[in-house]
C-alpha cells in the first residue's frame, strides 16, 4: 500500500499536470488557478469599487467550481493518502532549524510554526501569511497569471511575456529567501 | 454535466499538488534554496509535455468541445506589468510559501491559516483593481 501514501515523483506529477492543462483546454477554458481570486471580488460587490472587477462573472463561474474541487482533492489527498510528512534536503532542513528555529522539516507537510493554527495569535505570524498573500494576490493580477497562467500555460505556449513573468517569479522568491528571510525571521 | 466536469478536473488537481507536495512550504523553501530538483522537474516536465501537446494542437488545428476555439490567445506585449508584478508575486509566493492553486488545496487539508493567506491574496486582487489605471503596464 505504499505507493498510495508515498509521495509522487516529479515525472508523475508534472505529466498529470501538463494533462490538467489539456483538459481544460479541450473544454474550452485556460488553466490559471489565480483569476478565480478576481471572480471572487466581482462576486463579492467589488464592481462598485473598480471597473476592473465589472464584468459577468457568472460566465466564470467554472473556475470557482475548479476552486472548490481543489479543496475537496486536498481533504482526499491528506487524509486517505498521505501520511503528511515531507521530507526535503537534509541540509536545508538543518539550515532552516539552525537559522530561523524552523525545526518541524522532515516531520511535516506544512510547518506548525507558520501554520498551526494557535499561532494565528502571534501577530508576527499573522502579519507574515497576510502579506504573503497580499503579494501573491496583488502581484499575480499585476502580472495577468501566477505558476498555472504563466509558467505551465503562457510557457508551453511560448508567450515571451509568460517567461518575463517567471523570471519575476524567480528573481521575487531568491529575494525573499536570501535577502529578505534573514532580516524577517 | 459541464459542472461535474470542472468540479472533477479540480479534485484531480488538488490530489496531483498535494500528493506531489507541490503544496508544501518545505518544497517551495527547498526550491529556492536550490536543495532538490523535485519542483524543477515538476515545472520543467509539465513545460515540455505542454509545449509538445500545444504544438499539436496548433499543427492539427484541434478545436475545443462545440468545436470552439482553444484559449490560446497570445498574451498582451508588455515588459513592465510582467516583471514588476511578477517580482511582486514572487515576493509573496517564497514567504506564504503557497501560490494560488495550493492555497485552496490546503484549505481542504485542514490548514485554517491558509484562509489568512487567501484572505490576503483576495485584499491584494482587490487592491489591483482599485490601482490598476495608475500603475504602468
Amino acid at each position: 500500500m505504499n505507493w498510495i501514501y508515498n509521495p509522487w515523483p516529479w515525472y508523475v506529477a508534472g505529466p498529470l499536470i501538463a494533462l490538467i492543462m489539456f483538459l481544460l483546454l479541450f473544454a474550452g477554458k485556460q488553466f490559471g488557478m489565480s483569476s478565480n481570486l478576481r471572480t471572487m471580488c466581482a462576486v463579492g460587490g467589488a464592481g462598485k469599487a473598480a471597473d476592473f472587477f465589472k464584468f459577468d462573472w457568472k460566465k466564470e463561474r467554472w473556475n470557482l467550481l475548479v476552486v472548490v474541487g481543489a479543496v475537496i482533492g486536498g481533504f482526499i489527498a491528506s487524509h486517505f493518502m498521505s501520511n503528511n510528512i515531507v521530507k526535503i534536503n537534509p541540509n536545508v532542513a538543518e539550515q532552516l532549524s539552525t537559522d530561523y528555529g524552523i525545526t518541524s522539516a522532515n516531520e511535516a507537510y506544512m510547518p506548525p510554526e507558520l501554520f498551526a493554527t494557535e499561532q494565528l495569535s502571534n501577530p508576527f505570524v499573522l502579519l507574515v501569511l497576510l502579506v504573503g498573500g497580499l503579494l501573491v494576490g496583488f502581484g499575480a493580477r499585476y502580472a495577468g497569471g501566477c505558476t498555472s497562467g504563466h509558467a505551465i500555460s503562457g510557457l508551453s505556449n511560448l508567450q515571451l511575456p509568460s517567461l518575463i513573468a517567471v523570471i519575476g517569479f524567480f528573481i521575487g522568491g531568491l529575494v525573499m529567501i536570501h535577502a529578505l528571510f534573514p532580516l524577517i525571521f | 454535466m459541464k459542472q461535474t466536469v470542472y468540479l472533477s478536473i479540480g479534485i484531480f488537481f488538488g490530489i496531483v499538488m498535494y500528493k506531489s507536495e507541490a503544496a508544501s512550504w518545505f518544497r517551495i523553501y527547498e526550491m529556492f534554496q536550490f536543495g532538490s530538483f523535485h519542483m524543477y522537474g515538476i515545472i520543467g516536465s509539465a513545460l515540455v509535455l505542454g509545449i509538445i501537446g500545444i504544438q499539436i494542437i496548433k499543427k492539427k488545428n484541434l478545436k475545443a468541445v462545440g468545436n470552439q476555439q482553444m484559449q490560446l490567445t497570445p498574451k498582451n506585449k508588455s515588459i513592465a506589468r510582467y516583471a514588476i508584478g511578477g517580482i511582486i508575486f514572487g515576493l509573496g509566493w517564497a514567504l506564504a510559501g503557497a501560490c494560488p492553486g495550493p492555497m485552496y488545496v490546503l484549505v481542504g487539508s485542514g490548514y485554517l491559516s491558509i484562509l489568512v493567506v487567501i484572505f490576503g491574496a483576495l485584499l491584494g486582487t482587490f487592491l489591483y483593481g482599485i490601482l490598476k489605471n495608475k500603475l504602468p503596464h
